[in-house]
């Protein structure tokens, strides 16, 4: 007898809650061991989002916040598939994304980088994945920006990514790199994923999704926890 | 395949993820009413802080709770309330698999690489909670921290990364 069970986190290629070269987790990450639990039904549900309808333009970051013209910067379409570790597709899944404008400047209150808004870019937008696992979007390249945590520092371009799949054990919170960024050797936030992680992070420059006189397209495809067969408990 | 890597929420994830909470002009597909208190009577609040290894208040944490049993999701920021307190309304869940009634909880924030995941469980369950195999996992002196206070109008939950009171956390 065998039954299904969520894998771990795989720690090999996830960051640790410490990584002082990111400065904010000094006093953010757990001091005490994570007590580790067997999954029950409370870890093997979580939120279903297929019943949601989506907004017509929510898959547009170029269209969705338009006030009186065309988002500024280079246009790209992303696309790619959400799996699972076995390489099995996930459809009806939702995947929330938010990013910097092509100036390297958030929308957020908080931000105060001396870059210029967009008024005609927002900078977030959801897809569901359809029944194939594939998603695709429109939105404008982030750009780099600065930030405080050392002496020059810059993060590299990049798209927030927030994933559910089946369950919460699958929740994935992530960012999206692109090809070739000489910010990433030096982005503690990068370089907080163990080596054998990081090129996971990088998306790639995809031709054939890239729209003749209009958008350059990437791939970048999510794999979320998956299940294995472990030998049934019996008594 | 391997797993894609974590990464953190970052400061900025607001606008994205808890728009009409912070006031943005985009349709937020979650927020912190798992029921709507209005029109449940049984309906309870639920709040707290999120303090860092210093004992300063976090003020730009993302906080989930799944309640498995009534299958209803919630999502907060710690980053509009003056006193940065996350809120949530719903109602205190049944049991599942036999355990005391609790929800389940994502913490996100900058300067986590990685999500964390804890439980809350309620002061006013006392004997479920003495039989929680979960809580029985837990070393005493830590069961607390994972137990929201009754008060009078609600329930009150502070999770603190760090520290004294360092909020148990799970490997899931």
């Amino acid at each position: 007898m065998s039954q299904l069970v969520y894998n771990a986190f795989d720690r090999d290629v996830h960051p640790p809650y410490l990584s002082p070269d990111y400065k904010s987790t000094v006093l953010r990450a757990p001091s005490k061991p994570l007590v580790v639990i067997k999954h029950s039904l409370s870890e093997l549900t979580g939120p279903v989002f297929g019943d949601i309808h989506l907004g017509a333009l929510d898959h547009d970051l170029t269209k969705n916040a338009r006030k009186n013209g065309e988002p500024l910067g280079e246009r790209i379409v992303v696309h790619g598939y959400v799996y699972d570790e076995n390489g099995r597709t996930i459809p009806n899944t939702l995947v929330e994304i938010w990013q910097a404008n092509a100036a390297g400047r958030y929308v957020h209150k908080v931000d105060q980088h001396d870059a210029p808004l967009d008024p005609n870019f927002l900078g977030t937008g959801r897809v569901m994945t359809d029944a194939n696992g594939y998603y695709k979007f429109y939105t404008i390249k982030p750009g780099a920006y600065p930030w405080g945590n050392h002496y020059n520092a810059w993060r590299p371009n990049h798209i927030h990514f927030s994933l559910f799949g089946p369950n919460i054990t699958t929740r994935l919170v992530t960012q999206m790199y692109f090809p070739g960024d000489p910010l990433l050797q030096y982005d503690p936030i990068f370089l907080g994923v163990p080596p054998k992680g990081r090129d996971l992070l990088i998306s790639g420059f995809d031709l054939g999704i890239t729209e003749p006189d209009f958008a350059l397209g990437y791939r970048f495809d999510f794999v979320l926890r998956g299940q294995k067969a472990t030998p049934f408990e019996t008594v | 395949m391997l797993q894609t890597p974590s990464q953190t929420v970052g400061p900025y994830f607001a606008y994205g993820l808890t728009p009409e909470q912070y006031l943005y002009d985009f349709k937020s597909l979650v927020g912190n009413q798992l029921v709507n208190p209005l029109d449940e009577p049984e309906a309870i609040t639920i709040s707290g802080q999120v303090y860092d290894g210093n004992g300063n208040l976090i003020p730009d944490a993302m906080i989930e709770v799944w309640d498995a049993y009534n299958r209803r999701f919630g999502r907060f920021g710690t980053g509009t309330d003056a006193q940065n307190r996350f809120v949530f309304h719903t109602v205190k869940p049944g049991s599942v698999d036999g355990q005391a009634p609790h929800l389940s909880v994502i913490v996100f924030m900058r300067g986590q690489l990685i999500h964390a995941y804890t439980r809350l469980y309620f002061s006013d369950e006392a004997a479920a909670n003495a039989q929680d195999t979960v809580l029985n996992q837990v070393p005493a002196e830590r069961r607390s921290t994972l137990i929201a206070r009754q008060t009078g109008g609600g329930y009150v939950f502070d999770i603190h990364m760090q520290g004294e009171y360092e909020t148990v956390f799970f490997d899931i």
